[in-house]
């Protein structure tokens, strides 16, 4: 087969096995995936099922800390989690361009193969598309989850309470500037690393001893756009500590740097957790104990407010708003 | 703690919030600061808030793309169009609203060909790699972004890249504080002065506002203590009836500036009278190339002109830029005009007065408690 891919390994011929074969089956390997049927075959599960999907674009396909392979896997991985659920099965679906170098698309799948191997998941299924050269950038990538849910009352944004305290997975913000950071090429920024990583493991952790409301991982739009979804969905107000949030020196000083929030951008292996007050201390605990939340802390707490306002109190001791993402952060001028 | 945690620190942030306000007394100050990094830093640290309540925070013209003038926009806009052009900016100026409501990712949208850069020399690499098209390169900013654009220009000259353009639409600050101090509507007792402006010019470009107006400077830089002790800094001034033009920030800002920065910003431009948004034609505040180096310069490559437009129904940012109303006195404000839906250009740079007014204070008339 040559080196880069042609239009051929798109047609569901023999071209097309090849690719799936050579680069594929080997990867993923699990024997469901095996049979190569036209649809996978799972057992059922017994209590209720979670389910997202998520389509994964992202320039430059490899960087500091993960891949396109690597966030196609926990992206998807962890949306199912957030939902109370243990992931089982992973679908997933390359549109791929003409002529893209194979030994990309190799290293691409290598990195979901492992971060589902990782996770404790199975890719069973999946499908190929190649389009003429221009028509996308290298690789796209789409999964879909399934998990089976592993509680009674699922967490839900809805589910916030007066009262509950904020736990964080760990730092904030790295994802989103590390992926800014190699995209442009800023070489006034270091020392940084995406975080994806998989958090089923600790959210079952979480599920197993605390009675948890709320589970959300603050990916697009950064932790302060998913508090504030979370204090419209079910109407409370949430205080956050400044001082207490986790954000590495790096980050900090390359967003002020760039002019950028390090609370709006993008991570790909934190989760917010709602507890009760008295569970936060253990929910704490249990996120230290996992190999990925080392740096969780404490940032907040729930309260009554009409407004559903998410305020900072900040480190000097002043109180403004912390309101949702608009569009795209960018850079400044000055 | 390192040297920017300690100037977070509460404790040493409350003692200056107290030398303040003895320093202030009961009687009243208006301060204005000129540097979007300062109006951010303001809301951002809750300082807005803490503030004494006789002391009153101005956001005025420190945000570039706040201050570009619809007919700066438009003019942009029309080049974007242009086939052959290939638009490198910082990313801010994107979403700047045109006379008919359009921007640049408008037009992105429909085919125009834009590059956001987070340097100029980023602008001069595209130009090497698409040699078949123009690449204009949207100079906007102060005397901080005009030194780096002013090199490119000058590598671009060294390198014979002939399809490499600048559209210059810097301006400069002195020029504009002496504008306002000149407004009536515009009452101003202090300026705490720009932290990267005065990293490039230094201080004596100031010195007209003690001797001249009798209102002292004081520059910042960005932490919330580095803004408090400039705060001290101007009601000392005041109180003692003694203005005068310092630097407060001497960790980031020297004296005498930067006079390499100075020099290269010399070798390319020229001083040019600009129009500001919302305060008009303001005499030798602009910077436009010089004639030696009009082989880069956008407007003689595209003869570009900045007709007269339209300006924005309803919109108030002039009077905002010039500290005579609060954003929150603006009738668009928040209703017709938000970050999703940006009216007037303070509403769209995340540095713009409108935009964090927005972003930290709300809809509330007042931003401290």
């Amino acid at each position: 087969m040559a080196d880069h891919l042609l239009l051929d390994a798109g047609s569901g011929g023999l071209a097309s096995q090849r690719l799936i074969g050579q680069y594929f089956m080997q990867a993923f390997d699990n024997p469901i995936l095996k049979v190569l049927d036209d649809a996978a075959l799972l057992e059922a599960f017994t209590g209720k099922m979670a389910m997202s999907t998520d389509a994964y674009t992202v320039t430059p396909l490899f960087f500091p800390g993960g891949s396109i392979g690597t966030l196609a896997v926990h992206g998807t991985v962890n949306d199912v989690a957030m939902l109370g659920a243990k992931p089982k099965y992973l679908s997933c679906a390359f549109v791929l361009e003409e002529g893209l170098d194979l030994e990309i698309l190799g290293r691409v799948a290598k990195d979901m193969g492992e971060a589902a191997k990782a996770a404790g998941v199975w890719i069973v299924t999946g499908d190929t598309k190649v389009v003429p050269k221009g028509s996308l950038d290298q690789i796209f990538i789409t999964t879909t989850g399934i998990g089976e849910v592993l509680v009674a009352n699922p967490p839900s944004g809805h589910a916030a309470k007066p009262g509950d305290v904020i736990v964080v997975s760990g730092s904030l913000g790295d994802h989103g500037l590390t992926i800014m950071a190699a995209r442009e090429d800023l070489p006034f920024i270091s020392d940084v690393r995406s975080d994806s990583a998989p958090l089923n493991g600790l959210v079952e952790a979480l599920l197993q001893a605390c009675q948890v409301h709320v589970l959300r991982d603050p990916t697009r739009g950064g932790f302060a756009t998913t508090l504030n979804e979370i204090a419209k969905q079910s109407q409370v107000g949430i205080r956050i500590r400044e001082s207490a949030l986790p954000i590495h020196e790096s980050v900090r000083s390359g967003c002020s740097f760039m002019g950028l929030d390090p609370l709006y951008l993008a991570n790909e292996g934190k989760c917010l957790c709602f507890v009760p007050e008295d569970e936060a201390q253990k929910a704490l605990a249990i996120m230290r104990s996992s190999p990925f939340g080392q740096e969780a802390a404490i940032v907040g707490s729930v309260h009554e407010d009409a407004a559903a306002r998410v305020i900072l109190e900040t480190a000097i001791g002043g109180e403004r708003l912390l309101g949702m993402l608009e569009g795209a952060q960018l850079p400044r001028i000055c | 703690m390192n040297a920017e945690e300690r100037l977070r620190d509460p404790i040493l942030c409350h003692s200056l919030l107290e030398r303040l306000r003895a320093l202030l007394g009961d009687e009243p100050m208006r301060f204005m600061e000129v540097c979007g990094t300062h109006t951010v830093a303001i809301f951002q640290s809750g300082l807005a808030q803490l503030l004494p309540a006789n002391l009153t925070h101005l956001s005025g013209p420190g945000c570039p793309v706040c201050v570009t003038h619809d007919s700066e926009v438009a003019a942009f806009l029309e080049l974007a169009e242009n086939p052959e052009v290939l638009l490198a900016t910082f990313g801010d100026l994107l979403r700047v609203p045109g006379p008919e409501g359009k921007s640049l990712k408008h037009a992105h949208a429909h085919g125009a060909q834009i590059n956001i850069v987070y340097s100029p020399m980023e602008a001069l690499t595209l130009a090497e790699n698409h040699p078949q098209k123009t690449v204009v390169f949207l100079g906007i900013g102060f005397e901080t972004t005009a030194p780096a654009v002013a090199a490119t220009l000058l590598q671009a000259k060294e390198r014979k890249l002939g399809n490499f353009t600048v559209l210059s639409l810097h301006k400069l600050v002195p020029p504009v504080l002496k504008t306002l101090l000149d407004d009536s509507a515009c009452q101003v007792d202090a300026f705490l002065l720009p932290g990267h402006v005065s990293t490039v010019i230094g201080l004596a470009p100031y010195a007209f506002l003690a001797r001249d107006y009798q209102v002292p400077g004081v520059v910042s830089g960005f932490e919330p203590a580095d803004i408090l002790l400039a705060l001290c800094e101007l009601a000392k001034a005041r109180k003692e009836g003694r203005p005068c033009v310092r630097n407060a920030y001497p960790r980031g800002v020297d004296d005498m500036g930067n006079p390499r920065a100075c020099a290269l910003m010399e070798q390319v431009f020229e001083p040019k009278d600009a129009l500001w948004r919302g305060l008009g034609r303001i005499p030798e505040s602009g910077l436009k190339i010089r004639s030696q180096y009009a082989d880069f310069d956008a407007c003689e490559r595209f003869a570009l002109t900045f007709r007269p437009v339209k300006a924005i129904a309803g919109c108030r940012c002039g009077e905002v830029l010039k500290g005579a109303i609060t954003p929150a006195d603006c009738p668009l404000f928040g209703r017709r005009c938000t970050p999703q839906a940006p009216v007037g250009p303070c509403m769209v740079s995340t540095e713009g007065s409108c935009a964090a007014w927005y972003k930290y204070v709300g809809l509330k008339k007042e931003a401290k408690q």
